[in-house]
């Protein structure tokens, strides 16, 4: 549970942000100052502030393309991401990954994965480095529910779970691969059943609540702790934005989109929860949309002073630099 | 004839095909009720029902893999790979089964199917959007490569690789999908697979380019012909079986030759060309064959128009190996 009104806050500061970061990311985006495919996490951040809620700061994080709110939410700034994003050398990769492949040492943030299923085996050979060298942490692995048609989620299952690895693999359920609804990619759509049919212990959580992802991430994460074994959750949300920024959402109702956006706003939801417990008065979301607005515009300032990474750098880090 | 841009052409061509003979099969991710990424399948699920237009979970392995069972009993699947960034989930499958079939089998059994994917860059699609990765496939022996560069091509050429015994790479350079637009022929028609085209004649220098890169070397060869140099540039349209005797034909009379493609230099399809160029027409070159090609990087994200090989890198390219002496 999370324990005290100043973190309940900071959680909501978390949503706040990656949501008007993205917004803003949309805006400049139709501007062309970000390039490539850019997927949008709104509608789903209760999952990823909730779950890295849960994690301590020597656990591993890997993440999908759609990663911009794990990324803020394990504490990247929203400068190095924005900067990322716009390709600039001062961004969290050297601008060189751009908006699906935020990365961040000293968090242990490894990558997005524009692959989908890619970094599943990934984090099990985290978990398994952890393991032989005797280390205590997690690896947090985030994935829709695309991912799990992919047969690497499959052998990534089976190994985390016969080398018994400490592997929290998140699924982040929102209904759709793409323009594919869930009853259209997968045979059982009860996805728990998977990871049960290998042996790896399964919950779900309404992936639009906040309080209840921490909560059930804390008890996912302390089972892995517990046991040094995988453990399987799936969050079950909704994105509100169309899968990357243009598509005609053919699949799926005007209808449908804006119920969940009314009736599920994490944001809205949180907030909800906090008024009921007497955590947070009237003014103060007001208060900290305002914030995290100017810190998003400060980091698209900061961003756009930056320089591009430069011609010259287009053959580095393909091999590691020359020593000597 | 109508006008039609490179969507709207192998849409056509799907059609079609789909219309001429029931074992035709798309299938892929998002190909059915979304119409595929790019549109391009758009309105054959309407029109061929839910049998025919396979939308299919995200299982690359297992799309290449069922069309190879398809192939076996004769049908003949037309599977979409999204992005050919996303292939590598299905290579073991291209590989090991539809490309040794035949090979394994005395000939028995052909895992005959054409495989749709869009390459290339200069979207701003950034790494894993962009890439251009037919040499990976036509070193492997046992599947047609092919990579037309506009819509008439592209409608002849898909009706040409789903009529041919064996299976097809069938590379759509999305740079162009829609900015290539030209007439096209209705009804059914093919362009033979193996047959490069000279789009432009030239007498100094022969300039090998396929896909979106076409577009680069012809805009080159106009601002060189407006120094005074003659390129003649060489639409290859199918890579594997590659129409070498247009080749040398072009290069005996140039004497010169530059290659023009995406994929990074190394092992890229160029140093095939060059070989193949030096082993049957070495005493009529007068000048190093030069592969203006990618950089030997992973595709970038912010550099992509440095990385390609542009008009810009490919003019002086022309006009120093037409000069050379
Ligand atoms: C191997 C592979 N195949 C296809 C794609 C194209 N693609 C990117 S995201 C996506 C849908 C993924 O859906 P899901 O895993 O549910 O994640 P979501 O986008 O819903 O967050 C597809 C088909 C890809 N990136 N990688
Ligand atoms: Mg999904």
């Amino acid at each position: 549970m999370i324990a005290t009104r100043a973190r309940a806050l900071a959680l909501l500061e978390q949503m706040f942000l990656i949501r008007r970061l993205e917004e803003k990311c949309a805006e400049v985006y139709s501007a062309g100052k970000i390039r490539g495919f850019l997927h949008l996490y709104i509608g789903e951040e209760a999952v990823a502030v909730g779950a890295m809620a849960a994690l301590d700061a020597a656990d591993n994080v890997v993440a999908t393309y759609r990663e911009h709110g794990h990324a803020l939410a394990r504490g990247l700034t929203p400068t190095a991401v924005m900067a990322e994003m716009y390709g600039k050398a001062t961004g969290c990769s050297r601008g060189r990954g751009g908006s699906m492949h935020l990365f961040s040492t000293p968090h242990r943030f490894f990558g997005g994965h524009a692959i989908v299923g890619g970094g599943l085996p990934v984090a099990v050979g985290l978990a398994l480095a952890d393991s032989m060298l005797g280390r205590e942490g997690v690896t947090a692995c985030f994935f829709g529910d695309g991912a799990v048609d992919e047969g690497e989620f499959h052998e990534s299952l089976n190994l985390a779970a016969l080398w018994r690895l400490p592997v929290l693999f998140v699924c982040e359920n929102n209904l759709y691969a793409m323009g594919t609804a869930l009853e259209r990619h997968e045979s059982v759509t009860d996805l728990c059943v998977k990871p049960r049919a290998y042996g790896i212990p399964a919950e779900n959580v309404d992936g639009m609540d906040l309080f209840a992802v921490e909560a059930a991430t804390a008890h996912a994460v302390s089972e892995v702790r517990r046991h040094r074994s995988p453990f399987f959750l799936e969050a079950k949300t909704y994105r509100f934005r169309a899968h990357s920024m243009y598509d005609a959402e053919a699949y799926r109702s005007r209808e449908e989109v804006a119920e969940w956006a009314q009736k599920h706003d994490p944001i809205d939801l949180a907030v909800a929860e906090l008024t009921r417990r007497g955590l947070i008065d009237g003014a103060e979301p007001a208060a900290i949309d305002l914030r995290v607005r100017a810190a998003v515009e400060r980091a698209c300032e900061e961003a756009d002073a930056a320089p591009l990474e430069p011609v010259g750098d287009l053959l580095r880090d393909v091999l590691a630099p020359e020593v000597g | 004839m109508t006008q039609m841009n490179m969507v709207q052409a192998i849409n056509d061509a799907l059609r079609i095909a789909m219309r001429k003979d029931e074992r035709v099969v798309v299938m892929g991710e998002d190909v059915g009720k979304v119409g595929g990424v790019f549109r391009v399948t758009s309105g054959l699920y309407d029109e061929f029902g839910d049998a025919r237009v396979v939308d299919t979970p995200l299982s690359e392995g297992g799309i290449i893999g069922a069309a190879v069972g398809m192939a076996l009993y004769g049908m003949i699947p037309v599977p979409e790979i999204q992005f050919s960034d996303f292939i590598w989930p299905a290579y073991d499958q291209i590989v090991s089964e539809v490309a040794k079939y035949r090979y394994r089998s005395g000939g028995e059994y052909t895992s005959k199917m054409v495989i749709r994917t869009p390459v290339g860059g200069g979207i701003r699609g950034g790494h894993y959007h962009s890439q251009h990765p037919e040499a990976q496939f036509i070193h492997v022996a046992g599947l047609k490569v092919v990579c037309p560069s506009n819509p008439y091509d592209a409608k002849g050429m898909l009706l040409a690789s789903i009529a041919d015994p064996d299976p097809v790479l069938f590379f759509e350079p999305k740079r162009v999908y829609r900015a290539a637009k030209g007439d096209v022929p209705e009804g059914e028609y093919t362009v033979p697979l193996e047959s490069a085209a000279v789009v432009r004649e030239g007498r100094h220098v022969t300039v090998i380019a396929y896909g979106a890169m076409l577009y680069e070397a012809l805009d080159a060869a106009q601002k060189a012909a407006e120094q005074g140099i003659e390129a003649e540039v060489v639409d290859l349209r199918t890579l594997w079986p590659v129409d070498i005797e247009t080749i040398i034909a072009s290069v005996k009379r140039t004497g010169r030759l530059i290659i023009v493609h995406e994929a990074p230099k190394t092992c890229g399809f160029g140093s095939e060309l060059v070989s193949l160029v030096c082993e049957k027409a070495f005493y009529h070159l007068e000048a190093p064959p030069v592969r203006v090609t990618g950089y030997d990087t992973p595709f970038p994200y912010t550099l992509e128009m440095e990385y390609l090989p542009l008009s810009h890198r490919i003019l002086p390219a022309i006009l120093d190996t037409a000069r050379a002496v």
